[in-house]
């Protein structure tokens, strides 16, 4: 098979775009997706000051080594969950790449800056560990992309996260989930600005531009993660992928063109509601955002 | 060849020449959800594969979000 650009040999094949690729070639596709996700959604602007959210994994490795390659002034921010057997190992991929990269690293550790662990608060404070490490991510980022100044948080979420996302909320008619779900969420009412540049490239591609670029990631799935829900979903798209190729694409952009504005008032009369958390300053419905509960329930012997 | 696995990590000898995909049909994988690496490099779905090389079959799939 030759390279659909210039006809060398391939490395790699993508189903979806019945093409094949060279390295080079490979990567520059990777980097025309990021750009077009960019300009298409408006995500963000030359100048623009980038926090990218780093976990050591392929996605967020190649997220932050394509945007540093197309010019912006992007750190990374690393959050340690204190997951023992992984998070020593991936705070190790973050900060060789950003050593390698002369790229800036802010990090945040929840055991010390916070006084607990993912395994042990979401115990204590009984929720599921990927809902934890969700809830603190987003507040924790927020937080440091607002006091940091950053116009503009980005994460590594790709096409089939995206995708999996989208079916778990439709199965389960979650529309104020299904409101919120864009490549890009506007900052207002103490949130900054999110954007998901990955939007367009699966993570076979994320993980295939690393090798290809030499990026050493987390391999290993986190411990906490397995069986979870979210995996059951991509389980079931790749299987209707395998005997369809495009068929998540065709599924989340179609949702992006056609329905998700169908969802965005509720979501915009929800932030109208919004007010400072009294113990954080963080927006809330409530009188003490969540991550203040989690935070309190896990520290509270 | 030596090929390694992942998610658990192990290591399988497999006779060769085979084929990628053959590999990953024989391995009952699904050939969208992983990467082939030998060496350093990736291949693609019909490379022939000799008793010699060193084969990693990583997984791309992740999951934990919320």
């Amino acid at each position: 098979m030759k390279c659909r650009r210039c006809r060398a040999p391939v490395v790699i094949e993508i189903r979806r775009h019945n093409a094949g690729f060279c390295s080079d070639c490979f990567v520059r596709h990777c980097q025309d997706q990021v750009r077009k996700a960019i300009h298409d959604f408006a995500m963000f602007e030359e100048g623009a000051r980038v926090l990218v959210a780093v976990s050591g994994g392929k996605d967020s490795l190649a997220l932050w080594d394509v945007l540093l390659d197309m010019g912006y002034e992007v750190d990374g921010l690393y959050l340690g969950l204190g997951i023992e057997g992984y998070s020593d190992e991936s705070v190790v991929y973050v900060r060789d790449f950003a050593a390698r990269r002369g790229a800036t690293l802010v990090e945040i550790d929840l055991p010390a800056d916070y006084g607990f662990d993912i395994p042990n608060g979401s115990r204590a404070a009984r929720r599921v560990p990927c809902s934890a490490c969700g809830l603190s991510k987003r507040h924790l980022f927020d937080r440091a992309a607002l006091e940091g100044g950053y116009d503009v948080v980005a994460t590594g979420h790709n096409l089939d996260d995206e995708a999996a996302v989208l079916f778990g909320n439709v199965l389960r008619w979650s529309t104020e989930y299904l409101g919120r779900q864009q490549p890009v969420l506007p900052a207002a009412n103490g949130f900054p600005r999110k954007v998901k540049p990955l939007v367009r490239l699966a993570e076979r591609e994320t993980a295939a531009y690393c090798v290809l670029r030499g990026i050493d990631y987390q391999v290993e799935e986190c411990p906490m993660a397995e069986g979870n829900r979210h995996l059951g979903y991509k389980a079931a798209l790749n299987a209707m992928e395998a005997q369809s190729p495009g068929t998540k694409h065709a599924f989340l952009f179609g949702y992006f063109e056609r329905a998700s504005k169908l969802f965005a008032p509720e979501v915009a009369a929800e932030r109208e509601e919004l007010h400072p958390c009294s113990g954080c300053g963080a927006p809330t419905l409530g009188e003490i955002c969540a991550f203040c509960r989690l935070l309190d329930r896990a520290t509270t012997p | 060849m030596r090929v390694l696995l992942r998610n658990p990590r192990r290591e399988l000898e497999i006779a060769g020449p085979v084929r990628v995909h053959a590999l990953l049909d024989r391995l009952a994988i699904d050939r969208d959800t992983v990467l082939v690496i030998r060496g350093d490099t990736l291949v693609p779905g019909d490379t022939l594969l000799h008793d010699s090389d060193d084969v990693e079959i990583r997984p791309v799939i992740s999951g934990g979000a919320a």
